[in-house]
């Protein structure tokens, strides 16, 4: 075939349709109350319509057309690259759903309790039909407080699935005290930093902290999250005492300065590197998965992107998620980027604010990370 | 000057095709619309997935998210042909010998002329089924090749492995080739005598459409912003032969083909809803239709191919009639 043939063409009949349809993407471990939150997704009255995608109908009792039973069929794309997975039933299913947009507002895809999220997520950015009607919004992990410590000794998928969340629904709250439950979320936040964590009973939990978070839209996701990698903070949540209903935001602490050294009189030292956490939390933590957080200034785009590149391409087995504001040197907008294993997407977001302080932060998110590495590494595509 | 009378209906144009010469269109909500004197509507299913001609042409066979598959005669008697329970009927297909075709998941079935129903459990999801064009041999597109299966007996299946998942299957005519569509954007055939590997690659979008010229010595093609037509001549098939590229466009993509019943031409549908008409010999183009509302998603000949039926992703349907 030609040259022409490997050029992308303009898809003038499909760029003007209506705005994408959001998907939720709900996973967590069998008997973490998956069922129990989607019944009250669909039973309860918030005025959306859903339609939901799950692997077995199994036991959601509400009467409901657009539950859709699918096989989770994992499709590695034939492009060599051993983490570029789909999930192909998917890509059918989503297809025949767009065929009749008007019937439901968001769709929710639950996964199978040994699931890996990511060619779910993958799915959402990889297949063009896909990406082009629907917007993955969110990846929810519920988690039961009470089995989780026993989960992650035993089971590298639980791990996965907090490490990939946007956010995580600690569920069964009732079935532990306040202690196992601080110490159960800085389990949670130790694997993932960036995720919301909210607390539920009986999976209990308002739907607007669960759907519609656009936590993959560029433009919307770290906007809404003004406290992204600040984790400091979070090392200070435990002298908050959460109530079994409390839906606040953990990363809203009272206290968010950015300039970091401002946190010092909390009497901790937290100087930006979050791999203190770890110690807090390692008695039920077998962690595989890490996170590594980094903050430098300004960034030259000649060094940065060429960086992410071989980061990705080099340890995109190993990368479950990354997202980053960048600064760069000379441009007045943010520029946010995220990524699932070797796919990365970035763009300008908004002019950095009067007052703001201009620095580039990122975190990674996944297993035998080489801290030190990225650490030197990214400080080295610091502009100037 | 083609004609081209138009049919504005609601929604996702599964499929548009000539019934006993009746231009029929089977609608994604369900409904299926008849132009027989006047314009008459049936309700098949809650939610229409997957639509083709029997091989006889006389009726439509429908599958839908109901679990069901219907037959729908020219006069629009519905017919239902089996009922799997709740699951999305997500292929479905004609043999030869009034045998159907048509899955769910990872479950194949396969419905002979006096109605006994044979079920074909397979491993991995059915993503697209065809009869060779003699015998009772259904190929069954899977993730990483193709299964194939003799629906009269028990013998074990064939499997041609590749690599990826395929998406869709077609044989030639002469039951000489198989190809089937991939997700990775191309093409994937086997000579059936020796099994001989064929690679069509290059597209800049999945491939969705697939038609076999009336002799067999062309396969038009989707997925590029002009047909990719491939020729299947000689005993190499396409291998080491550039395809023809007919009706080029810079600003559209082809989303649906479909070759003439008695000429080397095939009718080109673009994601802007123009129809272009192209001759395999000279690369000769006729404009068929102006640009619509949608994308086209379906377009069949009539058998005298003097008429072309045409449906869309946003509903704007029609007739063209070339004669005129």
């Amino acid at each position: 075939m030609s040259d022409a043939a490997t050029q992308s063409v303009p898809n003038p009949a499909t760029s003007t349709d209506a705005k994408p349809i959001p998907v939720t993407v709900l996973t967590g471990y069998l008997g973490a109350g998956k069922t129990t939150l989607l019944n009250r997704i669909l039973s309860e009255n918030h005025g959306q319509k859903y339609a939901v995608i799950v692997n077995e109908f199994g036991e959601i009792g509400i009467d409901n057309d657009l539950i859709v039973e699918s096989d989770e069929e994992i499709y590695e794309m034939n492009n060599g690259c051993v983490c570029c997975t789909v999930r192909g039933d998917l890509i059918r299913v989503v297809e025949g759903l767009m065929r009749r947009p008007g019937r439901f507002d968001a769709i929710i895809v639950e996964t199978t309790g040994l699931a890996d999220p990511a060619p779910v997520a993958q799915t959402f950015f990889m297949d063009e039909d896909v990406r082009s009607k629907t917007q993955l919004d969110a990846v929810v992990a519920l988690v039961d407080a009470k089995h989780l410590p026993l989960r992650l000794k035993d089971s590298r998928e639980a791990e996965d699935q907090i490490a990939f969340a946007d956010v995580v629904i600690l569920n069964k709250t009732d079935l532990v005290d306040e202690a196992e439950l601080r110490k159960i979320e800085a389990t949670v936040r130790a694997i993932n930093p960036s995720a919301r964590i909210h607390r539920a009973e009986r999976a209990k939990i308002d739907v607007t902290q669960v759907l519609n978070r656009a936590a993959f839209d560029l433009q919307r996701a770290l906007e809404s999250d003004p406290h992204f990698l600040d984790q400091k903070d979070h090392d200070h949540d435990h002298d908050h005492v959460c109530g079994p209903d409390c839906d606040h935001d953990h990363h809203d602490h009272a206290h968010h300065d950015h300039d970091h050294h401002g946190h010092e009189h909390h009497g901790h030292d937290h100087h930006g590197h979050d791999h203190h956490h770890h110690g807090e939390a390692s008695d039920i933590h077998d962690a595989t998965v890490q996170s590594v957080s980094l903050r430098a200034g300004s960034m030259d785009p000649k060094k940065f992107f060429p960086w992410i590149e071989k980061i990705t391409q080099m340890d995109g087995p190993n990368i479950l998620r990354l997202k980053g504001i960048i600064a760069f040197e000379g441009d007045e907008d943010r520029y946010v980027i995220q990524g699932i294993h070797m796919l990365i997407e970035g763009d300008h977001q908004r002019a950095w604010k009067d007052g703001e302080k201009r620095e580039s932060r990122i975190v990674f998110i996944g297993r035998e990370l080489d801290r030190e590495k990225l650490e030197r590494t990214f400080l080295a595509c610091q502009a100037g | 000057m083609p004609t081209v009378a138009p049919l504005d209906l609601d929604g996702y144009c599964v499929a548009a095709r000539f019934v006993s010469g009746i231009p029929t269109f089977a609608m994604a909500d369900g409904t299926v619309h008849r132009l027989y004197h006047g314009h008459k509507t049936v309700a098949a299913h809650d939610g229409l997935l997957v639509a083709t001609l029997t091989g006889d042409a006389k009726a439509l066979l429908t599958g839908g998210e109901d679990g069901k598959v219907s037959r729908i005669s020219a006069t629009g008697e519905i017919e239902t042909l089996a009922e799997i329970g709740r699951k999305w009927i997500g292929q479905i297909a004609s043999g030869p010998q009034g045998v159907i075709g048509f899955s769910s998941g990872r479950t194949a079935y396969v419905r002979l002329a006096d109605g006994t129903l044979k079920e074909i459990a397979c491993e991995r999801t059915v993503e697209g089924i065809a009869f060779a064009p003699k015998g009772l041999r259904v190929a069954l597109a899977r993730y990483n090749g193709v299964t194939l299966v003799w629906a009269g007996m028990d013998s074990k299946p064939a499997e041609l492995e590749w690599k990826g998942s395929h998406t869709g299957i077609t044989f030639s005519p002469d039951g000489k080739y198989l190809v089937t569509t991939m997700q990775e954007q191309a093409l994937h055939g086997w000579r059936m005598s020796d099994l001989h590997d064929m690679r069509m690659s290059g597209y800049p979008a999945k491939v969705k459409s697939l038609s076999w010229s009336f002799k067999g010595k062309w396969l038009a093609s989707s997925g590029a912003p002009a047909a990719i037509v491939w020729p299947f001549v000689g005993k190499d098939g396409p291998m080491g032969k550039p395809p023809l590229e007919l009706g080029t466009r810079g600003d559209a993509l082809v989303t649906v083909v479909a070759c003439h019943p008695a000429q080397d031409v095939v009718a080109i549908g673009f994601n802007d809803g123009m129809i272009l008409a192209a001759r395999m010999e000279d690369g000769k183009e006729v404009l068929l239709r102006r640009p619509g509302k949608g994308a086209l998603s379906s377009l069949d000949w009539s058998r005298d191919g003097h008429q072309l039926v045409f449906g869309s992703e946003a509903g704007d349907c029609g007739v063209v009639d070339i004669t005129a």
